[in-house]
């Protein structure tokens, strides 16, 4: 955000008046100059600004860094050592705490509703629904599990302790690890920002949160709503770009959580190497669906079409990247999913309300430039219209692309679905394997044996038969990729567990002493020590009384 | 050199796509096979540390031949049930739908293992790893040659050479090794080169556990009972120079104990040593010897600063040629010292006397995190104190190294003492990847999932995310307003 000559204008007016006053400033000028359409909520938050003052001022001392040069490592270091005092207190510890900061997101997300559709229109135009459905209605499914689940999932799990350290007790204790670090994606910019939070807080860290500076209402109303509705002194918002990231990238971090693209997930892990701090890293790929003849084409085509373009348009990490069918299939296929398109989203798609634009013009020339290539625009046999000034591309489908093309190689991120077909169904499997692995794989099939071999064989982070998408939004599932995918997982109580230490722990009295253990060393306790270790009740006995031969 | 290092992965690659080793019947059988290696060959073993770091047989049996066997033996009987998917819960809404989290083999792993317990450290994660279905390169530790040797010769004999691989070699190797794509890199060994491997890892996104030490406290509290304080020393002796000489990751680092309770520490500690180890350690054959010439000049370093000499009240000859050192036991040197501020890894305890043993707690919590802390009380507070609030990766209370051998406590740092665990399933999960599978059918198909969007799918799914069930009824049959 430095970067821009408006805002340092901005900055330096701010160092004229006074802290607080400039927090509101910031904010507004933040939101008109990014989008001026929303100049009418300027006035809203006006009105509300009185009852942010106080959580505002906190925030003014990292505001006033960041109006020098932009948020450097000084100043994120400065922020870590906050948090660092604030953790080292054993406040976020307690089970109040945790719940209030939960419900803390729960009244945000249940609140600012309207704001938080408003933000999302101007980064992404998503619709209201998907608004309210996958970011805000998932956000807080997700607060009400852990808000529901958290005294059992922070109570000790016993464990058994074996015959050789008889007799002792032991349990595992989740503790949490401390100051985390969650770096989050511009595509579902408030569900990727606070569902990780939901975690972290859950499992009692103190927590810096990065959204991503290519949505940047959403990112400044996280930075307000945070500030407003959570504890500032061990939850905070930095908001920023590559050089702010960096900057918190530098610091020793307990954990760092990334959602985004894999090549700055090296950048992150190597970063975290440095301070060999665990990482968690929420990648995507080509996430391929499979589909079967003999299916109800119709039910498939528009659990496509959901996951696909009912997905931000495409702009998903789960979204299905392309469709795999057999030669004979394959028009069939491609006629239901175009009568269905229409039904969903009518005759001019480039109208209808209930489709997300692409996200900036960075993404919009990526995905032209896919289309463009020389081998891959004859392909086209559905869409392919776009409206460059509102960065609008129809659903499109393609046609047996080349393997070779822009389109195959790398993840396409937005709405154009390519069909590959091949002779026999299971070759789609050779294919799929001969690629990274990716975040997720879909089938559509009544075959079970078909369904048994793509369960067993194909590597991904989650796999759907018969649906695509919806794994995300079962908490009983863990979340994540593997390979090129990331590494690691969250939602429900594996997102506890994500921002946890398992800690063993070993309680023992001073009886049962077992000399064997202990030096000078003879014969006798190793017989003693190869029976424990064999479990042999008999060879013990033996061994202690000194029956036995060996 | 890079030729090897190629060529071996390239043959695990297609030994793991065949799919070879995802069968449960091949993992049983290359863990059975290896415990009959480790059976067969328990004399040569004996014989590898005894060279390596003249570990006397029991310390061998207790520390290396027997986790492994242990292990194994967990491993087989729990197998069929850890590889088996679990279900998950799913909501009502989405129902016939069937979800479940199976476990699937990563790929091809790279294994590091450490020179203190040369078998144990390394055979002990390959056996997590072959447990989850991969195929696995071992790179024993160079500083311990006879083991490493051994391994390296071993285990083609009993174990299936297409998909256990053992690679041997210094740092170069190393170097050549992590330039490489694994799907897993799991290693024993110091934050230095720790943080290397993590570097390297993040080029190809491969996931790592790193197994690193730190310096383990104990922390004695004032025991009422004349014999619970000599159990308790027992304890601390054997929990210091028992296992490798100090020479472990988990072994006893310093002591923690009340100023006023030092004397008669220090005096029993004395004379448990002369019990254990004799008047002469180094003839009693009882003690580990320190791993080589680096190590051992390492070791005295840590001696040389005056101020830190000066604190030594018992032991302190040192036998370059023999690579021996006595156990050597140090009151209260300068906090600032390098003994007190890098970990140890050697037989000295240094005994650092508190006015209150309650503020054990804010001494450890100065220090990074450790791999684990040990604590003998009787005091139940003060066990929550600790638990609560210092951070370890185990706690153990009235008691050493024990947390090791339960199979059903993960193993592992946290912070500057590693991350990842491992040990029983937990080694089988570290070498797994958790695969979510969601099974559907084609009916019944919810309308109100597709756009395009009106208020009553509006509604309808607002009380589905609630769970509202009864508000979906009244909904669908029309007594609901949208």
């Amino acid at each position: 955000m430095s970067h821009s000559p408006h805002l340092s204008v901005t900055f330096s007016v701010f160092l004229l008046s006074s802290q607080v006053r400039f927090s509101h400033l910031e904010v507004d000028i933040r939101r008109t100059y990014i989008n001026r359409r929303i100049q009418l909520q300027v006035t809203t938050i006006h009105t509300k600004s009185r009852r942010l003052l106080l959580p505002l001022h906190r925030f003014s001392s990292v505001l006033a860094m960041a109006a020098k040069v932009g948020f450097d490592g000084e100043d994120a270091g400065a922020l870590v050592t906050e948090l660092r005092a604030s953790f080292a207190s054993s406040k976020t510890r307690s089970y109040e705490w945790r719940v209030s900061q939960l419900n803390g997101l729960l009244k945000l997300a249940t609140y600012h509703e309207a704001e938080i559709v408003d933000a999302l229109n101007s980064d992404l135009s998503k619709p209201e629904f998907e608004t309210l459905i996958y970011e805000i209605g998932m956000l807080k499914s997700s607060c009400k599990l852990a808000i529901k689940q958290l005294k059992s999932w922070m109570k000790p799990e016993k464990a058994k302790t074996s015959i050789t350290t008889f007799p002792s007790s032991a349990e595992i204790v989740s503790e949490p690890l401390g100051v985390v670090l969650i770096i989050s994606a511009w595509n579902y910019p408030f569900l990727l920002s606070l569902d990780p939070v939901v975690g972290a807080i859950a499992a009692g860290n103190a927590v810096v949160l990065k959204p991503s500076e290519l949505a940047p209402a959403t990112s400044s109303l996280l930075a307000k709503l945070l500030g407003e509705y959570m504890d500032s002194s061990s939850v905070r918002v930095v908001e920023g770009a590559v050089a702010e990231t960096s900057a918190l990238l530098e610091q020793k971090w307990d954990k760092i959580c990334y959602t985004g693209n894999g090549r700055v997930g090296r950048i992150v892990m190597a970063s975290a190497a440095k301070h060999l701090t665990p990482v968690l890293l929420e990648l995507g790929g080509k996430s391929p669906v499979v589909v079967d003849s003999g299916i109800n084409l119709q039910v498939a085509s528009r659990r496509i079409i959901a996951g696909k373009w009912g997905c931000n348009n495409g702009q998903a990490c789960i979204s299905p990247d392309y469709i795999l069918t057999t030669k004979d299939f394959a028009s069939k296929l491609v006629d239901a999913l175009k009568s269905e398109l229409e039904n969903f989203y009518g005759k001019n798609p480039l109208q209808s309300k209930d489709l997300s634009r692409i996200v900036n013009s960075n993404h919009y020339a990526r995905l032209t430039k896919l289309l463009d290539e020389d081998k891959v625009s004859g392909k086209v046999i559905h869409g392919g219209e776009r409206d460059t000034s509102n960065l609008r591309i129809a659903p499109t489908i393609l046609l047996d692309v080349p393997q070779d093309s822009l389109i195959m190689q790398e993840e396409i991120f937005g709405p154009l679905l390519p069909i590959i077909t091949v002779d026999k169904i299971e070759d789609s499997f050779d294919l799929i394997t001969s690629g990274t692995k990716p975040l997720a794989a879909y089938l559509f099939t009544n075959n079970q044996k078909l369904k048994d071999h793509f369960v067993r064989n194909i590597s991904a982070g989650g796999l759907v038969i018969n649906d695509t998408t919806i794994h995300l939004a079962v908490p009983s599932l863990p979340f994540g990729g593997v390979g090129e995918s990331g590494m690691g997982a969250y939602h429900g109580k594996f997102s506890f567990e994500a921002f946890s230490h398992k800690k063993a722990v070993v309680y023992r009295g001073f009886s049962g002493d077992a000399s064997v253990r202990y030096p000078p060393y003879t014969k006798g306790k190793l017989r003693l020590l190869k029976a424990l270790v064999g479990g042999s009740l008999l060879g013990i006995i033996r061994a202690l009384f000194g029956w036995s031969k060996a | 050199m890079t030729e090897i290092v190629e060529e071996t992965l390239c043959e695990l690659r297609q030994t793991f796509k065949s799919g070879k080793t995802k069968s449960v019947a091949w993992r049983k059988t290359q863990l059975n096979a290896l415990r009959q290696l480790v059976k067969d060959n328990e004399e040569k073993v004996f014989e590898a540390l005894y060279q390596d770091l003249g570990k006397h047989p029991i310390e061998s049996y207790r520390d290396e031949i027997g986790v492994v066997v242990k292990t194994i033996n967990h491993t087989l009987s729990n197998l069929d049930k850890w590889v088996a998917p679990t279900k998950g819960k799913l909501p009502l809404f989405i129902f016939p739908t069937r979800g479940e989290v199976l476990p699937e083999p990563l790929g091809v792993v790279l294994i590091f293992a450490s020179w203190n317990f040369p078998i144990s450290l390394a055979l002990d994660p390959v056996i997590g790893a072959i447990a989850a279905g991969n195929a696995v390169v071992l790179k024993p530790s160079d500083q311990a040659p006879a083991c490493s040797s051994l391994i390296a010769k071993t285990i083609p004999q009993y174990m299936d050479p297409k998909a256990v691989r053992i690679i041997e070699g210094g740092p170069q190797i190393c170097e050549k090794l992590l330039q490489h794509k694994w799907d897993k890199i799991f290693f024993t060994g110091s934050p230095q080169v720790g943080r290397v491997v993590m570097t390297a890892a993040a080029k190809h996104l491969t996931p790592v556990t790193l197994e690193l030490g730190g310096k383990c406290p104990v922390i004695l509290d004032s025991l009422s009972n004349p014999s619970d304080l000599k159990v308790a020393i027992k304890r601390i002796v054997s929990g210091k120079w028992g296992p490798c000489s100090g020479q472990a990751c988990i072994g006893i680092d310093y002591m923690l104990v009340e100023e006023k309770l030092a004397p008669t520490v220090i005096e029993l500690l004395k004379k448990t040593m002369k019990r254990f180890y004799t008047e002469s350690p180094k003839d009693a054959n009882c003690m580990a010897r320190i791993v080589n010439k680096h190590h051992f000049q390492r070791v005295q370093n840590l001696l040389k600063d005056p101020l830190v000499e000066a604190s030594i009240v018992h032991g302190g000859s040192l036998d370059e040629e023999n690579l021996f050192i006595e156990p050597i036991i140090l009151l209260d040197p300068p906090l600032d010292a390098a003994i007190m501020n890098e970990e140890i890894f050697g037989p000295l305890l240094p005994v650092i006397t508190l006015k209150n043993i309650q503020e054990s707690i804010e001494f450890i919590n100065e220090g990074p995190k450790p791999l684990t802390i040990y604590a003998f009380t009787k005091d139940e507070n003060f066990k929550k104190k600790i638990l609560s609030e210092t951070s370890s990766g185990s706690v153990t209370f009235n008691d050493v190294l024990i947390q090791f051998l339960c199979d059903d406590l993960p193993f592992g740092g946290v912070g500057s003492s590693g991350f990842g665990r491992y040990h029983g399933k937990f080694s089988f999960d570290t070498f797994s990847h958790e695969k979510a599978v969601l099974r559907a059918g084609f009916f019944p198909e919810l309308e109100a999932r597709y756009p395009p969007w009106n208020n009553f799918k509006m509604t309808f799914i607002k009380l589905a995310y609630d769970l509202d069930y009864f508000g979906l009824f009244l909904l669908l049959v029309g007594l609901k307003r949208y």
